[in-house]
C-alpha cells in the first residue's frame, strides 16, 4: 500500500468539507480554529493513515491539497 | 514536508493561476476550471489556447485560466468563438465555457447553429440546472419540482414545459462529431469528464470538428444547501433525467 500524505493550504481552503467526504480512509475534518477569510478548513488528523490516492485533491474546488507520495 | 523520499504527485496545473478564485464553497466551477488547466498542460497548447468566457459565475474564466481570452456578451459566446476560430484556423484553440442560463436561454440560437455548422470548437456546458450569478432563478435546466427563486412552489411542467437535455438536442443534428454528458459530484466522476473534455479538446487540436461536453455541476448556493448534500443532490436528482455517458464519438 502507497504511503502519502496530502498538504492542505488553510489560506486557500473554502471550507466545503468536500475532501472530507471524499476520503476513503476518513482521516480529514475540519479545523477548531479559523483562517484569515473567518473559514474552518480541512486538516488531515492521521497523516501516517493516508494512501496517497488523491481523491481530496481531484474534488477540491480550490486547488488548496497538494498530496505527496512516499518512495519504498 | 515532513519525510525526504517524498515526491510531489498532484499539484496545481501550471495553467492554473495562482490565486484564490471568487467562487463559493463548494461550486463546481474550480473543480472544471482545474481540469481545463491540466489538459491545457498535458496537451502543451498554453501558449495557443483562447477562452471564451460566458455572463454567469463564470465570467472571469480568463482571471484563473492561463491563456488568452475573450468575454462574450451573454450567450454570444459560440458565436464570437466561431469568429475567433475561423481568422486564427487551427493555429489557435478555442474553449467555449458557458453556464445553462446562457448556453440554453439566452444563448440558444447560437448554440444550435454553432452545433449545426459543425464549427472546430470546444464546448464546456457547465449545467448547475440554475442562475448562479443573479441569485438562483429558474434555468432551462431547472428540474421538474424544483425550487428556485422563480419558482418558488416549483418549476411546474404546464407551464414552463420540461427541462432541456442539451446533449440529446445537439445529438439531432448531423456535424457535431463528439457529444458527452459528465458529472463533477465524485472523483470517480470527475476522472471521467477529465477524459471527456480531453478528447473534446484533442478534436479541435487535430481540426475534427465541434465537440460538446455537458458537465452537471454542484452550485450550492443557487440551491441553498450544504456543499456535501450538493453532490448527493446531482447524483440522486440530476443524474436520474440528465443521464451520464457518450452520445456520439466519431
Ligand atoms: C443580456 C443580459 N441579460 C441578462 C443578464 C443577467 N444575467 C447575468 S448571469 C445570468 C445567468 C447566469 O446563469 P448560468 O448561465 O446558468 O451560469 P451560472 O451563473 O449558474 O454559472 C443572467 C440572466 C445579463 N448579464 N445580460
Ligand atoms: S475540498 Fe478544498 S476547499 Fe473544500 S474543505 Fe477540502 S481543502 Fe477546503
Ligand atoms: S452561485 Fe453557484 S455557480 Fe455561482 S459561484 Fe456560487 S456555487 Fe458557483
Amino acid at each position: 500500500m502507497a504511503r502519502g500524505e496530502p498538504e492542505i493550504n488553510p489560506e486557500r481552503c473554502k471550507g466545503c468539507e468536500l475532501c472530507v467526504s471524499a476520503c476513503p480512509e476518513g482521516i480529514l475534518a475540519m479545523s477548531e480554529g479559523f483562517n484569515k477569510q473567518g473559514q474552518v478548513y480541512s486538516e488531515c488528523i492521521a497523516p501516517e493513515k493516508c494512501t496517497a490516492c488523491m481523491s481530496c485533491a481531484i474534488i477540491c474546488p480550490d486547488s488548496a491539497i497538494r498530496i505527496w507520495r512516499y518512495a519504498g | 514536508m515532513a519525510q525526504d523520499n517524498a515526491k510531489l504527485v498532484y499539484d496545481r496545473p501550471e495553467a492554473l493561476v495562482d490565486r484564490a478564485h471568487h467562487y463559493c464553497p463548494g461550486c463546481g466551477h474550480g473543480i472544471i476550471h482545474k481540469l481545463l488547466a491540466e489538459i491545457i498542460d498535458d496537451a502543451g497548447i498554453r501558449e495557443n489556447t483562447i477562452i471564451v468566457a460566458p455572463v454567469g459565475c463564470s465570467v472571469l474564466a480568463y482571471f484563473y485560466l492561463n491563456v488568452d481570452g475573450c468575454e462574450a456578451a451573454h450567450g454570444r459566446a459560440p458565436a464570437v468563438a466561431t469568429g475567433i476560430k475561423r481568422v486564427h484556423g487551427n493555429s489557435k484553440h478555442v474553449l467555449v465555457y458557458q453556464g445553462d442560463g446562457d448556453l440554453l436561454a439566452i444563448g440558444t440560437a447560437e448554440t444550435i447553429h454553432a452545433a449545426n455548422r459543425g464549427e472546430n470548437l470546444t464546448i464546456i456546458f457547465v449545467n448547475n440546472a440554475i442562475y448562479g450569478m443573479t441569485g438562483g432563478q429558474m434555468a432551462p435546466t431547472s428540474l421538474a419540482e424544483q425550487k428556485t427563486k422563480t419558482s418558488p412552489y416549483g418549476r411546474k411542467v404546464a407551464d414552463f414545459g420540461q427541462p432541456i437535455r442539451a446533449c440529446e438536442m445537439i445529438n439531432t443534428l448531423e456535424a457535431p462529431v463528439f457529444i458527452e454528458r459528465c458529472a463533477v459530484n465524485s472523483v470517480k466522476n470527475i476522472l471521467k469528464t477529465k477524459k471527456a473534455l480531453k478528447k473534446a479538446v484533442k478534436n479541435q487540436v487535430e481540426g475534427r470538428g465541434y465537440s460538446f461536453v455537458e458537465i452537471l455541476s454542484m452550485c450550492p448556493t443557487g440551491w441553498g444547501i450544504k456543499p456535501v448534500d450538493a453532490l448527493k443532490w446531482v447524483e440522486d436528482a440530476m443524474i436520474p433525467y440528465y443521464p451520464l455517458g457518450n452520445f456520439r464519438d466519431r
